[in-house]
């Protein structure tokens, strides 16, 4: 059911994505569908619920900011996800989907008439049937071959080889065999096994495209919108919301509280602070005043401000970062991985063989047809079926029982890298503690003060309201009734209860204590109360950093907060720590353990750690983490625990372990079926069975790490 | 051998025509959302009409 209302026909549409994680039922649906039809200029909105996504058509007049608050008014949280990421998802998998169909279907036919010729069908008629399957056959193998081939010419172009390349040479060789065989009247011919090889690597293939597909998925769908755009003031004193993209050096813009910065510059206007915590991992929040330079990417938590931007897109900080996370991430692009180490011993070994057998059998005097039909069961016999199926089999297994809980794995290179790790880097704000302020316990305010400071907390959105909101609704206290309350923004909150003045924010009694992070709550008549206000450790953080250290891995704190932010946190937990390092000192660092051979594991959530994400070995981020921490981080956890971490490694360690008993299977069949290739026993009947047989054993064998999250 | 001549093509054209079926639900986005298809039977196509002051 597309809602669909009536829109100028000759209007050209425009198209946004939104993720709108809260949709739960057929109800959310059918409101959000209908909700939106009736908002002028939307002409289609259409959900998408298992991905949690709303397609708006509307007219081009309408933008993000507006569709977004379109989508809240009816009830649902929304965030606009950029259509380019939507449309790289569409490509790979389909793509091999179809070209495993194709296969499939082609199996299945050549192998009932394969069936027929096995069971003694002669002369005329096993002809015609090597025909038929021929003919089934050869476009069969020259669409779904098609991912192997270009990818074995690529490796073979650059001088490397892959799985790819015995792969394609084993297929190509047994068609091309096979079609000679069916013009000599031959009896023997091997397209149901040069098809089936296909089919069940293609089945590998699909498994390792849609795993991937699924956590990016995840992954955008977490992805929040940091500030895509900024309220510009115009000459004439009106404004306009410009795209981040668009905004020019010059430009004012107006940064409301709460809002984050779009582009770097200077407070033209206005008092308040700003966190930093994203840009710099410091936890306490800023003052910033007229003449402060202030940069992309960081919080306004105070009253609104006015920036007059000094840089825009490429040239701001956070570009910057940008450019050092993508020289960063080529190192890590070099990683091989196993499969492809796996390929550089067994492809030249397989070739070997084959060409051995075939030289053999041509001494011993069986002519070139035959010692060639030998080297093609050879080849069809080795060719890494269960090998295909070995890795991707068991990393999506172990992928989807991680995602169970709550840890999105983004490719199976990332399970391979993490099973390696044997050094831990930690970020701190954010990380290790939650990167948002609790309050203090014991909490400071009178039982009987509690309503009228849930009351106050309640009408404001800054962090600390927000978090005293949190505790005290969490007591279940019930918000008293106060009067004329009003936000005074950066300030504080004020209301009136039975005829008295109550005041919850900074007073003058708070000046001077810059690195405190606390309010006050001020009653007429009463004692006034300052509410302290902390960053608080994850919870499992000790239980955690055990279990590291009986895997083995020695862990540290590399942070971008001052010293005395992160000694309390350090000594805590007993860990070392280099304090305030600067992306590019977090960068170093990770190359100085790396250059001691150390597998580095580094764990961080902000923009500053997105080079140190992208340079480690393989690198964690938690779902409060900054847009680029997600994206540069190989894995995403969920949640407020730390525990995660740990889990995610023992898993990892694991699918190794299962992977590593893949290939030994995948080599022990090689040993009992390759001789009995090399003497010339081996039909395609046998090597059909054998086929299936290995992967069938491989697969359930990648079955028992259902459970490896536990 | 002529039953053979009837049943192979029927075999194959069966199978084909499954094949393409596969690649035009896979073309028209019928995979894309199989969750939101279970639940979409439950929605009502049109909004019942409001009739105030008609009892039932």
């Amino acid at each position: 059911m597309t809602a669909v209302t009536a829109i100028r026909p000759d209007a050209a549409l425009a198209e946004s994505l939104f993720s709108v994680p809260s949709l739960r039922c057929a109800g959310c649906i059918a409101k959000v569908e209908n909700g939106l039809a009736t908002v002028e200029g939307i002409a289609a909105a259409r959900v998408n619920f298992t991905a949690k996504r709303v397609r708006i058509a509307h007219d081009p007049a309408l933008d993000q900011p507006r569709l977004a608050a379109e989508i809240e008014r009816i009830g649902f949280a929304a965030e606009p996800i950029s259509s380019e990421i939507a449309r790289q998802e569409a490509g790979d998998s389909k793509r091999l989907i179809r070209a495993m169909a194709v296969a499939g279907f082609a199996m299945m036919n050549i192998m009932l008439l394969s069936v027929s010729v096995w069971s003694g069908a002669a002369g005329a008629t096993r002809d015609l049937f090597h025909w038929l399957s021929a003919m089934i056959a050869i476009p069969t193998v020259a669409y779904a071959g098609w991912p192997f081939f270009t990818s074995a010419w690529t490796a073979l172009r650059h001088g490397r080889t892959n799985m790819d390349v015995p792969i394609s040479i084993g297929v190509v060789l047994a068609t091309v065999m096979s079609l000679f065989e069916t013009f000599v009247s031959g009896p023997h011919a091997y397209f149901d096994g040069a098809v089936s090889l296909l089919f069940f690597l293609l089945v590998g293939r699909v498994l390792d495209s849609v795993m991937r597909d699924r956590a990016r998925d995840a992954v955008t769908a977490l992805l929040r919108q940091t500030a895509k755009g900024a309220l510009v003031l115009l000459a004439d004193g009106a404004s306009r919301w410009v795209d981040a993209v668009r905004i020019e050096p010059g430009m004012r813009m107006l940064v409301a509280s709460g809002e984050r910065l779009a582009a770097d510059g200077v407070i033209e206007a206005g008092r308040s602070s700003f966190d930093l915590s994203l840009l710099t991992g410091e936890s306490a929040p800023q003052p910033a005043s007229v003449g402060t330079s202030v940069h992309a990417g960081t919080l306004n938590l105070g009253a609104p401000v006015t920036v007059r931007v000094t840089a825009a897109g490429p040239d701001t900080v956070i570009a910057d970062i940008a450019r050092m996370m993508d020289n960063a991430a080529q190192a890590k692009s070099r990683y091989v991985r196993i499969a492809d180490r796996a390929a550089r011993y067994y492809a030249p070994a397989v070739h070997t063989l084959a060409f051995l057998s075939f030289v053999g059998w041509m001494i011993a005097g069986a002519g070139w047809h035959q010692s060639l039909m030998i080297a093609v069961a050879v080849l069809i016999i080795t060719c890494p079926c269960a090998l295909g199926l070995a890795v991707p089999a068991a990393q999506i297994v172990a992928a989807g029982a991680l995602g169970r809980a709550g840890i999105l794995i983004k490719d199976g290179s990332a399970l391979e890298r993490l099973a390696e790790v044997d050094r831990a880097l930690f970020d701190k704000t954010g990380t290790l503690t939650l990167g948002r302020p609790e309050v203090r316990e014991p909490l400071a305010i009178p039982e009987a003060h509690w309503p009228i400071a849930l009351a106050l907390a309640q009408a404001s959105r800054h962090p600390l309201a927000e978090a005293l909101r949190r505790r005290l609704s969490a007591e279940g206290v019930t918000a008293a009734e106060l009067e004329q309350i009003v936000e005074h923004p950066g300030e504080g909150v004020e209301g009136w209860f039975a005829g008295r003045r109550t005041w919850l924010g900074r007073d003058s009694a708070m000046e001077g204590l810059r690195d405190a992070i606390g309010t006050r709550l001020l009653i007429e008549g009463e004692e006034p109360v300052t509410i302290g206000f902390e960053d608080r450790l994850r919870s499992a953080v000790p239980e955690t950093l055990e279990r590291l250290r009986g895997l083995g891995i020695e862990a540290s704190i590399l942070s971008g907060d001052r010293a005395c932010a992160v000694a309390p946190v350090a000594k805590g937990l007993g860990l070392s720590a280099q304090t305030s390092a600067r992306p590019e000192d977090k960068l170093a660092a990770i190359g100085r353990y790396a250059g001691a051979g150390a597998k580095v594991l580094m764990v961080g959530d902000g923009l500053n750690d997105g080079p140190a994400l992208a340079a480690g070995h393989v690198s964690m981020a938690p779902a409060s983490a900054s847009d680029v921490g997600q994206t540069a981080a190989d894995a995403v956890f969920l949640g407020d625990s730390f525990a995660p971490v740990a889990t995610a490694i023992v898993a990892a360690r694991r699918t190794m372990r299962v992977v590593r008993q893949n290939f030994a299977i995948a080599v022990g069949y090689n040993v009992v079926a390759v001789p009995l290739a090399i003497v010339g026993l081996v039909t395609p009947l046998i090597a059909a069975l054998a086929m299936s047989g290995s992967s069938l054993i491989v697969i359930a064998n990648a079955l028992r790490l259902r459970g490896a999250a536990r | 051998m002529n039953g053979l001549s009837i049943l192979i093509p029927i075999a194959l054209l069966l199978g084909l025509s499954s094949l393409a079926a596969f690649f035009w639900a896979m073309r028209t986005g019928q995979f894309e959302d199989l969750d939101g298809a279970a639940l979409r039977i439950l929605i009502e196509d049109t909004p019942e009409p409001e009739e105030p002051g008609r009892a039932r």
